[in-house]
């Protein structure tokens, strides 16, 4: 039964994640993590003829894959928690009426894929639910087009830039017997420090990471050593370092097992600029390549970090700063007896 | 919820603290190098400019008349490159210098047109295309109409 501890993590007894799947797109294919994903596109339309609906094929793949997967029938899957960054989370609502399978929409930027996942782990261990799948997707070019320019303008990126991950990961959880337990969850509050520059979003969303991640140690009583490693979403080159050195300055050392999903993603000379961004960058890392680390016990306690930045092109036309948000996820190893 | 003034002070010198200790870390654009690749990017757009205006003049057109074909054709270059996907690539190295010459006004317009092209024709195309462009010729206009007055206004005089 799943219980409050601290003032904002949830503990839970019986939930795994019984089986994950990640369709991603063709840079992701050539990066590093590469043989952890199921599906790998090299086109960016995945045989679509537009951006949009190439995002939800992605979606509606890996959803299907995990599905197949976890051997457990469409029809006995209770709900389905997801979501994307497009307006009115288009790419996760069409591919719920693809599924057929009762539905949540949320949208918590590009946090989205642990904002499931929390979610869906908190109703199946409170008994309201025996299976959910929870995801997100997020494309390139339809968050370019969204957020930015039109993905064909020339306008030169800073460094500080970030490339959106264009892929979408799923994950079937519910009670069982198999695949790792998820065993906490600390919800983030909204943290503001004020930064404007939407292309600098590592910067704007660390403090928020870091205020979580603080959150779940007082809760759980946790220290960062007790993980084999700790993830956040999409910080890359910019945010990561500076989230780890404020969580220096708190008294926690991070240096052994931090590491960030927007830098996991990507090789540095494939023209990411700081790193990947987008809910699939910690929905694939942790739905592809962590659960496979997990699987093959090469790690056994993982914390989920994703981080979203909370924005609208409309709010930073208007001169706002950028709210952003991070949850955290622990996903563990039962104990050999 | 109302905060008293002294937490208040607090979170903004911790917002300022931090908005530096960002500045600081993340690197920033190298703008003498960005400078040069774009003196030299700009520079060569230019010239074959030029050269293209030589080519029509040789052809028969007068020198006030090569213009019209000569932007026409770097038009007709910048659009194909924005379609084949190409132009982006080389404005990211090449900065303003791509930006800045009739090429970057045709890609803005292009690229506009091409994002938007599977919402139709007249919505999507027609209602999109000068998304980018459209405050160009907005103030283009408004400064052309300001100088207009000016001049007027020094004749009269």
């Amino acid at each position: 039964m799943a219980t409050n501890i601290g003032r904002s993590t949830w503990q839970f007894d019986d939930v795994r994640i019984l089986a994950s799947a990640v369709a991603v797109g063709p840079k992701e294919g050539q990066g590093p993590l590469a043989n952890d994903f199921d599906i790998i596109h090299e086109d960016m339309y995945v045989g679509q003829d537009t951006w949009e609906k190439a995002e939800r094929k992605l979606f509606e793949e890996a959803l299907d894959t995990a599905i197949q997967k976890s051997g457990v029938s469409k029809d006995s899957i209770n709900l389905m928690i997801a979501g994307d960054l497009l307006n009115q989370i288009i790419s996760a609502s069409f591919t719920a009426r693809y599924a057929e399978i009762p539905y949540l929409g949320v949208y918590g930027a590009c946090s989205t894929s642990m904002e499931s996942l929390a979610l869906s782990a908190s109703l199946i261990d409170s008994g309201l639910a025996n299976y959910i799948v929870s995801g997100c997707s997020s494309h390139n070019a339809t968050a370019e087009k969204q957020y930015r320019y039109p993905t064909e303008y020339g306008g030169q990126k800073p460094p500080y830039a970030q490339w959106t991950v264009t892929g979408a990961g799923v994950a079937v959880v519910g009670k069982g017997l198999i695949g790792p337990k998820v065993t906490y969850a600390t919800i983030g509050k909204v943290v503001d420090l004020g930064l404007k520059d939407p292309f600098d979003m590592g910067s704007a969303m660390a403090p928020a990471a870091v205020d979580t991640i603080i959150q779940h140690f007082k809760d759980t009583g946790r220290q960062p050593d007790d993980y084999d490693l700790i993830v956040t979403g999409d910080l890359a080159g910019v945010g990561y370092p500076l989230a780890k050195e404020m969580l220096l300055e708190n008294g926690y050392d991070m240096s052994k097992v931090y590491n960030d999903c927007g830098l996991m993603m990507y090789y540095p000379d494939q023209g990411v600029f700081a790193g990947g961004s987008g809910c699939a960058s910690s929905a694939a890392v942790t739905y592809g390549h962590i659960m496979k680390l997990l699987k093959n016990k090469k790690i056994n306690k993982v914390l989920v970090v994703a981080t979203g930045a909370l924005l609208s092109p409309i709010t930073f036309q208007q001169g706002e700063s950028i709210p952003c948000i991070a949850h955290a996820v622990a996903i563990e190893n039962e104990k050999e007896e | 919820m109302s905060k008293s003034t002294g937490q208040q002070r607090e979170e903004n010198e911790k917002k300022r603290r931090y908005q530096q200790l960002t500045k600081k870390k993340r690197p920033n654009p190298p703008i003498v190098l960005n400078s040069v690749k774009a003196f030299v990017i700009g520079g060569l757009i230019s010239t074959f400019g030029q050269f293209l205006m030589n080519f029509y003049v040789s052809i028969g057109f007068t020198k006030e008349q090569a213009g019209n074909p000569t932007v026409a054709t770097l038009i007709f270059i910048s659009a194909l490159l924005t379609g084949l996907g190409v132009y982006d690539n080389i404005a990211q190295f090449a900065g303003a210098g791509s930006a800045v010459p009739v090429t970057g006004f045709a890609n803005s317009i292009t690229s506009a047109a091409l994002e938007h092209r599977s919402e139709g024709l007249v919505l999507g195309v027609g209602g999109n295309m000068f998304k980018l462009a459209g405050s160009v010729i907005v103030f283009g206009v408004v400064a052309a109409f300001f100088v207009g007055l000016i001049k007027t206004l020094i004749r009269m005089i």
